[in-house]
């Protein structure tokens, strides 16, 4: 099982590699072929752990090297596939599988296709080490990893402005949580004499609640920025200036869960301070409400998903605070595939409409792109939650982990929430394939994708169909021989028959007022020029208030610090002794004027007066001594 | 009058500052090699006195090594005096500032 555990590991890294050999030369077709071969290989050795893991269930723990050893500190390369990091491994390398076959079609005409390739497989192999590494410093190594990769994807066409500075925002955003979360790992550290997970959770028992408080708020903060939670949370709307591919793999379904991923992994400690969890809940069903409610409104088709994203995300720290981790794992599974998928389908819609992101300028484009339309339903469907898909059963029971907590607050909020979810969904769907043809007017030609590329999606599809009711009992089954058991079940039939009903009525009704409203693309004037309407289309004004009363004062600080501490004082210093030695040579040079009899006179003046000097010396120490 | 190692020193003292002069005030070459040849003497009177004035032949032995060196000295610098008339035809120190600075 060793062997599989490498070959899954590094297999991303070796096809990173062979493409970023060529990563200056022009397309090649093979680096996509061999890096999609490689992240397919990955693929099927985590398969094969997870049949491994299914049969017998021992975790496969290696170490492969020791990496520090110092004093008291031990960290090796360990890399554990237990319950928890075998799904994340089948979600990351399925879904990245997919979007490299489909990136080999999409980015058929750039210009830099190695070097998105080579970057693409790297950030599938940190994404790896992140998961399945057995220490929090691997795992912050992995953090860090995928945190430059999505750098470089989103900044990928650097040449537009608006995407270096997206960009540099991620970046920056997520340093500001790596921060909390170095100092969450450092107290780990401190109060435990341990990184790795066998040693230092157990080691938290002991531990006085306070300390756990710092360790698990520090290390949420760090699972914040990752996962875009609010107040971090404006750098992954603006993160979609990246490639398509990019924002499906990275901006949806991998990176971005590595938040609750670390929650997840970290359940010994949330499990011990249940008023941070509940922290995490309310923040969780706050940013669930908070983002749909900006996908509500906006224009622009790719952030409309993000902002889902966001929501989604939301919804699975909800279930992760509230201690129900497994039901987070699996939202996170199932969120992954039908999210993907439908960030792919925005991606053919894009290539169709040549990078067209409005959707009001869309309209009609199920005749045209038939098979874009499907996939898109579909995982529209699934990701408001409609019976049998995999949505309904992952959010579903998110619903119900909430409502048997007796939570109901942070109930209510979902619940409206999903219903936003459910409209938003399918406004965007009836905005880009139904209603009039209105995309003729702008003169576009919109076509269907390649069909290798549609092909590709497909397994996406298929899953975000049936993940939920194929996989739910056996996924339950598995991961709760290593996370907290809690059975959520309502203790009524009826109320359980009530809500399920309920809430699918009220989606369904939803999604039909969704349809009618936009199929003819009406903009509503009123509604337009109405106050909710321009606090939700700029985004509650957040962006603008990091810019004016964030941004703007530092720049400010650094321009004053610039003028007039860098400038007047460290440059001044600096240059103020260059000066001396070029002045003194300036002044000094007319000695050298060549002739003979003026050297002498000089060597004879400097020999007197170091005979001055000499003699002065010895006579003051003299004096001096005594 | 005993003559004693004072007035050794000082005629020592005066050949060195004159020659010193000669070396700083002289333009011609020539003129210059005297000056040094003057200068090394007069140090050379030095070494001299004061070996006799202590008993210890190292000082006399020194001066030895001195005149080895001038006459050395000497012949290479004259040497190469007679091979710079020969190519500019004058032998005076304001003639020779290829060295500027």
């Amino acid at each position: 099982m060793e062997f599989y555990l490498y070959l899954a590991l590094f297999s991303p890294l070796v096809g990173s590699l062979i493409a970023g050999l060529f990563g200056a030369s022009k397309k090649t077709l093979f680096t996509g072929l061999i890096t999609s071969a490689l992240i397919f290989t990955s693929f099927v050795s985590s398969f094969m752990l997870l049949l491994h893991i299914l049969g017998d269930g021992e975790p496969v723990h290696v170490e492969m090297m020791t990496w520090i050893a110092t004093g008291n500190l031990y960290i090796p390369f360990g890399f554990i596939v237990d319950q928890v990091s075998v799904v994340m491994m089948m979600v990351v390398s399925l879904v990245s599988t997919v979007v490299h076959v489909y990136s080999i079609g999409y980015m058929d005409h750039d210009k830099s296709f190695n070097r998105f390739f080579s970057y693409l497989s790297a950030f599938v192999f940190s994404m790896m080490v992140l998961v399945m590494s057995d220490n929090f410093l691997g795992l912050f190594i992995g953090w860090e990893g995928v945190g430059l990769c999505s750098w470089l994807l989103i900044g990928f066409w650097y040449h537009k402005e608006s995407a270096t500075w997206a960009a540099n925002e991620a970046f920056i955003m997520n340093r500001i949580a790596d921060l909390a979360m170095l100092i969450g790992i450092f107290l780990v550290y401190w109060n435990t004499g341990s990184l790795q997970y066998h040693i230092a959770f157990p080691a938290f028992a002991t531990l006085d609640s306070s300390t756990l408080l710092m360790i698990g708020i520090f290390l949420f903060i760090g699972a914040m920025g990752k996962s875009a939670q609010f107040p971090l949370h404006t750098w992954l709307a603006d993160a979609m200036e990246g490639p398509t591919p990019v924002s499906a793999l990275i901006h949806a379904a991998t990176m971005v869960t590595a938040g609750v991923y670390l929650v997840v992994r970290a359940n010994p400690l949330y499990d011990l301070i249940p008023d941070v969890g509940y922290f995490i809940a309310s923040l969780g069903a706050f940013v669930a409400m908070f983002a749909a409610s900006m996908a509500l409104v906006n224009r622009d088709m790719k952030r409309i998903i993000a902002y889902s994203t966001l929501s989604q995300l939301g919804y699975m720290f909800v279930a992760a605070g509230l201690g129900a981790y497994w039901v987070a794992l699996f939202h996170l599974m199932a969120h992954a595939f039908f999210k993907a998928l439908l960030f792919l389908g925005a991606g053919n819609v894009m290539h169709a409409m040549d990078d067209e992101l409005d959707p009001f300028k869309m309209g009609g484009l199920k005749k045209s792109m038939k098979w874009t339309w499907i996939m898109m339903t579909l995982a529209s469907v699934a990701l408001a939650g409609i019976w049998p898909l995999a949505g309904f059963f992952s959010k579903d029971l998110i619903l119900e982990a909430a409502f048997v907590e007796h939570h109901y607050v942070l109930y209510t909020i979902l619940l409206v929430t999903a219903f936003m979810t459910a409209f938003y969904s399918f406004r965007l769907v009836s905005l880009i394939f139904h209603g009039k043809e209105r995309h003729k007017e702008y003169g576009f030609h919109p076509h269907e994708a390649y069909k290798f590329v549609l092909i590709a999606m497909s397994p996406l599809a298929i899953l975000a169909v049936v993940a939920g009711f194929l996989f739910k009992g056996s996924y339950i089954e598995m991961v709760t021989t290593l996370l907290p058991a809690t059975e959520y079940h309502l203790h009524s039939e009826t109320t359980f028959w009530i809500m399920n009903i309920g809430t699918q009525l009220a989606v369904g009704f939803s999604i039909a007022f969704a349809y009618m409203k936009y199929e003819n693309a009406k903009i509503d004037k009123k509604v337009e020029s109405g106050f909710l309407y321009k606090l939700l289309i700029n985004q509650y004004y957040i962006p603008y208030f990091y810019e004016e009363y964030l941004t703007k004062p530092y720049r400010e600080l650094s321009s004053v610090a610039w003028k007039h501490v860098d400038l007047k004082v460290v440059d001044a210093t600096v240059d103020m002794i260059a000066n001396i030695f070029y002045e003194t040579g300036e002044k000094t040079h007319v000695m050298q004027d060549g002739n003979l009899s003026t050297m002498l006179r000089w060597m004879v003046a400097g020999t007197a007066l170091l005979l001055v000097l000499a003699v002065a010396f010895t006579v003051g120490y003299s004096v001096l001594v005594g | 009058m005993e003559i004693t190692l004072s007035h050794y020193l000082v005629l020592s003292t005066i050949l060195f500052a004159i020659g010193l002069v000669g070396v700083m005030r002289r333009t011609n070459l020539l003129m210059l090699f005297f000056a040094t040849e003057i200068l090394l003497n007069a140090v050379n009177i030095g070494f001299a006195a004061i070996s006799r004035y202590y008993g210890d032949l190292t000082g006399q032995m020194f001066a030895f090594f001195v005149i080895a060196i001038a006459a050395s000295e000497v012949a290479v610098g004259l040497g190469l005096l007679i091979l710079w008339f020969k190519r500019s035809g004058g032998i005076d120190l304001t003639s020779m500032t290829s060295m500027k600075g």
